[in-house]
């Protein structure tokens, strides 16, 4: 565990720099030596007491308190700082600053993800008496027949290709938002608006109310305009298109926010040359702002994927995955088996297989368009 | 002859169709503008007009106050506040304001945490160069980055698991340890390009005054870092305020936030409209006085940061 703020020259080529520090007496870097052994001897001396103490080291045992690790830890995080700047100086002094996040992480993050793999592997309902018990990869088999999860996957899919129709929504927004309109404040104010409210909420504003079949406005509406049963959450594919828009209605704003601040830091001079050489507004658009739009744009439509893959809530408090798991996302899923079948071992090992799925699906997707950018950069 | 008479005219009209289509543009522009703060107003009107209905209204479907339906205090009767009854003793209210209350301190509680990790680690990362094991800045910055596509049902049991072993389930500091993760990775990533706009020179200047390393950041450089800090500030409350998925699994009782109390009175009160619509509008409306008060820092923060 070693962060060295490495001796370089101060002229550097981007925006690193390296002051000269003086040298650190042995007697300095002894002290800090030994508090850091002194601190992970307490940390270590507290988790075997705490083992000790909880019934040969069995988790889930719910009498014993596993507290003082916390305090422990936090110890020991003060008293690797400390140990930082005495030892190297003015080096620790600038590991300081990334190192509180980097503990945090480790202990809130990397702990608990890594925790996670194990109780995947463990045949766990909290509902049973018996408690957890270890059954390899029982859960994974189990889930490959599991129909109901790769439905939720094939949602997924659905609502991942909708983000590219939320997207030219936004776009569209943010050109009018950036274009010469009066009372740019109100209208700007009034299209972030839906992002501010929580999901919950919403689900509760629009979904249960306005979409209400008997007599919320919307389906008022839609039976004005010719649909005799406006049931926006009875079949399949306008349940899925109505949660769609449910959240594609709080999370517009959010792209859109991206994608004005982008315009706005587009250099005016290459949207004013693009009008002077003849082209229209439309392909000025095409030819100009939309290739310079580029990398903010894929930045953007890569953190609102990120959060569709997170969608939950809303699914959750209108449909409940229903109508027969046509509107189920995999954590709404998940959630239920949670919550209702309280299987803790299976709906990690769900977790788990999604998280890894995720991952690998994002980085193909950073990797296309990160070449995909720099070959249309290269090519302009 | 003809030609020069003619070229004038072609002008004239060209000018007209321009005009014409001037106009169009304009009709098109805020009929698109107007149509979608339609959209993004109505279910907000409809949920605070909602508020002040009784039941004919609702299904009748009279959506203008003093024209087609009185309003009355029904609503907020039923939460305790109403004129009538704020000063009475009420057990909604109570909840109310205890589940309020949880959320103010969880999502503060966690923005702040993660705005102190995120700044100092983004700073860092922006200024110094780092060598942990084999990773060296980008590394540790994608390292933190990344942490943003754990999705929450990765995270949520090991956290029951782990909160109870620890004795945090269903308290207000276990859910800010929680929201500060879901957040430090955007704080990060708006933070870092914020610091990377600013000149290292002001650091260099700042260290040749005599100021130590952790002096110029604190005194020079962060306070010239305020946009981003209130952009990542406004979106890290906004998502922790509206969380809602750990907040159902990880609290019970104590610590229970606001998105669940919603929730479960959607699920138990049916069609008792007006009590639902003035709970969502009391739900809502602190982070709209914040969208509305705060939402150029927004924009601003981010262009000059995150998007460049």
């Amino acid at each position: 565990m070693v962060l060295k703020g490495e001796a370089t020259l101060a002229a550097v080529e981007d925006h690193h720099y390296q002051i000269s520090s003086e040298p650190i007496s042995a007697r300095r870097k002894n002290t800090g030596r030994w508090l850091l052994a002194l601190a992970t001897l307490g940390l270590v001396a507290t988790l075997v007491f705490q083992i000790m103490t909880t019934h040969g080291g069995s988790i889930s045992s719910l009498s014993a308190n596993w507290r003082p690790m916390v305090y422990a830890y936090l110890v020991w995080s003060v008293a690797m700082g400390i140990s930082q700047v005495l030892r190297r100086g003015e080096a620790g002094l600038q590991a300081l600053f990334v190192l509180p996040a980097v503990l945090f992480t480790i202990a809130v993050v990397v702990f608990p993800t890594l925790f996670g793999f194990y109780i995947a592997s463990l045949d766990w309902n909290l509902s049973s008496v018996e408690g957890p018990h270890f059954n390899g990869f029982a859960n994974f088999v189990q889930l490959f027949h599991d129909a109901y999860y790769w439905n939720a996957m094939l949602n997924m899919i659905y609502y991942v290709v909708a983000v590219l129709a939320e997207y030219a929504i936004a776009f569209a927004l943010a050109l009018l938002l950036n274009s010469e309109i009066r009372a740019r404040k109100f209208f700007r104010v009034a299209f972030l608006l839906p992002f501010m409210l929580s999901p919950v909420a919403v689900s509760w504003m629009i979904g249960k109310s306005i979409m209400e079949y008997r007599f919320g406005p919307a389906a008022t509406l839609a039976r004005h305009l010719g649909w005799s049963q406006p049931a926006f959450f009875a079949n399949p594919w306008t349940a899925r298109i109505s949660i769609e828009a449910l959240d594609a209605w709080v999370f517009i704003p959010f792209l859109m926010i991206l994608l004005l601040a982008g315009l706005q830091a587009l250099p005016r001079e290459v949207q004013e040359a693009a009008k002077v050489d003849g082209a229209s507004g439309w392909q000025g658009f095409w030819l100009v702002t939309f290739p310079l739009m580029l990398p903010v744009s894929i930045t953007a439509l890569i953190i609102r994927i990120i959060f569709k893959l997170k969608l939950a809530d809303i699914v959750i408090n209108i449909t409940s995955g229903g109508p027969g798991g046509a509107t189920d996302t995999v954590s709404s899923y998940i959630y239920r088996v949670y919550r209702d079948r309280a299987n803790v071992g299976y709906g990690t090992a769900l977790a788990v297989l999604y998280l890894i799925i995720i991952i690998l699906f994002l980085t193909v997707l950073i990797r296309t368009t990160g070449k995909w950018t720099r070959d249309s950069t290269r090519g302009a | 002859m003809t030609i020069e008479v003619a070229a004038p005219a072609r002008a004239a009209s060209g000018i007209a169709t321009d005009r014409m289509r001037y106009v169009l543009m304009r009709v098109l522009v805020y009929g698109a503008l107007i149509f979608w703060a339609f959209v993004c107003l109505f279910p907000i009107y409809w949920t605070f007009t909602t508020a002040f209905k009784s039941a004919i209204d609702v299904t009748q479907g009279h959506l203008i106050p003093w024209v087609n339906f009185t309003p009355n205090w029904k609503g907020w009767r039923s939460l305790g506040l109403s004129p009538d009854t704020i000063f009475r003793i009420s057990t909604v209210r109570d909840e109310f304001i205890d589940r309020f209350v949880n959320s103010v301190i969880v999502s503060f509680g966690a923005s702040i945490l993660a705005l102190v990790l995120g700044c100092l680690a983004s700073y860092g990362l922006s200024r110094f160069r780092y060598k942990f094991g084999p990773m060296r800045n980008n590394d540790v910055l994608f390292f933190f980055i990344s942490q943003l596509i754990l999705p929450p049902v990765v995270l949520a049991l090991p956290f029951l698991v782990l909160y109870k072993e620890l004795d945090l389930l269903d308290s207000r500091i276990g859910l800010v340890l929680l929201y500060t993760l879901t957040v430090l990775p955007i704080v990060i990533w708006i933070m870092r390009d914020q610091f990377n706009s600013i000149p290292i020179e002001l650091d260099e200047a700042a260290l040749v005054d005599g100021l130590t390393v952790w002096g110029a950041f604190l005194r020079i450089i962060l306070p010239l870092a305020l946009p981003g800090i209130v952009a990542a500030f406004i979106l890290s409350l906004v998502l922790c305020w509206n969380e809602y998925f750990f907040a159902a699994l990880l609290t019970a009782s104590d610590a229970k936030t606001l998105p669940v109390m919603v929730a479960s009175q959607t699920g138990s009160q049916g069609i008792n409209w007006w009590s639902m619509a003035a709970l969502s509008a009391a739900a809502i409306t602190p982070l709209i006085i914040v969208g509305i008060a705060l939402e150029r820092y927004i924009i601003k923060g981010l262009s000059t940061g995150a998007v460049k």
